[in-house]
């Protein structure tokens, strides 16, 4: 096939200039756009009504899709549970036999925990849930890790806040629209998070790795101390991050760092919570603070 | 004309039919991403926006004016969650660069054709990676080897699918 050409306009003086015009708006059309890569680069909550007219005209189609998604995706489960259902209500009688009496344990130390703390005079800070919602869709053609939540500041949610459902962290938000919000998840690059070690309190430090894992990656300790099977909680250090939020679990070693895989798979939780960001500084002064009250008005 | 052709050709089609059907398909093919209620944990789906705005080119060479990938760009961009103006540049570089080599091979064959797109497609995603890696997210380079995999492998059927488009929107 050989194509006809307006690209050779020949003698045309008005198709010459119409070509030369083309070239010339293509090009100050990528400068513009160099300029607006840069400016997303250096300000990457930028651009934000833009984009949220963008995921205000998608939120509808994919929050319906989702509902028939999770539909579809349930009934091979219904199907599967169906046809275990011998074997498997034997081994639930049995779970159940030893849930009762660890569910009593629990709740004699919820109770004690709550004796010392009243006696440390530490208050239980508010959970600080600014809204719920459902994640709707991602970025799955680009090469940054986020999901799209269909709550937005119309709800509370601002940048900044982060996002956790009942298994885990899921992220945290880094542009909100009126009704839906950009989570930039924990797997990705971007996504730091002080946590500690459950069983030791060992500090460190996870960070994404873009690929459905995290590293983490232990605070002054010349050896990695992590062991497969570790799990690891948000410490609260720095802010932001309520403490004790699930994060991930050790899957692997590899040289001063451990492999692990986040608890809250996002494809997979059903509801999400967005948290006002931790102030830890704020907290203690506002604990202190009630400490001081009450204490003025006991004697 | 047999009644076979009779549907086929001749076909009243208004302007608006005409020029409007590969800019709508390359909307949808960008739209596809926020559209589908996938939570990707690794760039899961090939760039549709991008394969049909290349399938279009190399189908019909006059179609988009060298400008075309700025307003394209700029939706795909606001759709698929890269920094704004990274689809721009990387659009419009792709147009400009397979303008300079419509100057210098006249002719083209599929294989030709294809290996032009693996390679629109190799520096659109790793541009599109470096856009993202310098904002500080996602993840290693090796992360998009597969999606580029798949996206190559894919290109002649989505070459199909525009052809097909093409001799509906045609007269």
């Amino acid at each position: 096939m050989a194509p006809p050409s307006k690209r050779r306009p020949g003698y045309d003086r008005k198709a010459q200039y119409g070509l030369f015009a083309s070239y010339v708006i293509a090009i100050v059309g990528a400068l513009v756009g160099l300029l607006l890569v840069a400016i997303s680069i250096v300000d990457p909550t930028g651009f934000s009504a833009l984009r949220s007219a963008g995921a205000e005209i998608t939120r509808p189609v994919a929050s319906n899709l989702r509902a028939l998604v999770i539909g579809i995706g349930n009934f091979d489960e219904a199907v599967a549970a169906y046809i275990n259902a011998g074997s498997q209500n034997a081994a639930l009688r049995r779970q159940v036999e030893t849930n009762r009496t660890r569910l009593i344990e629990a709740d004699a130390i919820r109770q004690e925990n709550a004796r010392l703390k009243r006696l440390l005079r530490l208050t239980e800070t508010e959970t600080g849930i600014a809204a719920a919602g459902h994640l709707i869709s991602s970025t799955s053609t680009s090469a940054a890790r986020l999901a799209r939540l269909d709550v937005g500041y119309a709800q509370g949610v601002q940048p900044g806040m982060p996002v956790r459902a009942p298994e885990g962290l899921v992220g945290r938000v880094i542009r909100s629209g009126p009704n839906t919000a950009d989570v930039l998840l924990l797997v990705d690059e971007g996504n730091v998070v002080p946590v500690r070690r459950t069983s030791d309190n060992i500090p460190g430090i996870s960070s994404g790795r873009g690929d459905g894992t995290v590293e983490i990656r232990a605070l002054n300790t010349e050896r990695n101390p992590f062991r497969p099977g570790d799990v690891v909680v948000t410490s609260g250090i720095g802010g932001l991050y309520r403490p004790n939020i699930p994060v991930a679990v050790v899957a692997r070693l590899e040289r001063d760092k451990a492999i692990a895989i986040p608890l809250a798979n996002p494809s997979r939780v059903e509801l999400v919570v967005v948290q006002t960001p931790f102030r830890p500084v704020e907290a203690a002064r506002e604990s202190a603070a009630q400490a001081q009250a009450s204490g003025a008005e006991a004697p | 004309m047999s009644r076979r052709y009779a549907t086929r050709i001749g076909r009243p089609r208004t302007a608006l039919h005409i020029r409007g059907t590969p800019i709508v398909s390359v909307l949808l093919g960008s739209a596809i991403a926020p559209l589908l209620p996938i939570i990707a944990q690794t760039p899961l789906l090939p760039p549709f926006g991008l394969m049909i705005f290349l399938a279009w080119r190399l189908l019909r060479p006059e179609i988009w004016p060298l400008w075309a990938g700025v307003p394209l760009g700029l939706f795909d961009d606001v759709m698929s969650g890269q920094p704004i103006g990274s689809a721009m540049v990387l659009w419009t570089v792709i147009l400009l660069a397979l303008d300079l080599e419509n100057q210098r091979h006249f002719w083209r064959d599929y294989w030709h054709s294809w290996f032009i797109a693996t390679l629109a497609l190799a520096f659109a995603l790793s541009g599109a990676w470096l856009v993202v890696h310098l904002a500080g997210q996602g993840g290693p380079l090796v992360q998009i080897l597969p999606q580029l995999a798949y996206s190559i492998g894919l290109f002649p059927l989505i070459v199909r699918l525009c052809a097909a488009l093409d001799r509906w929107r045609l007269p």
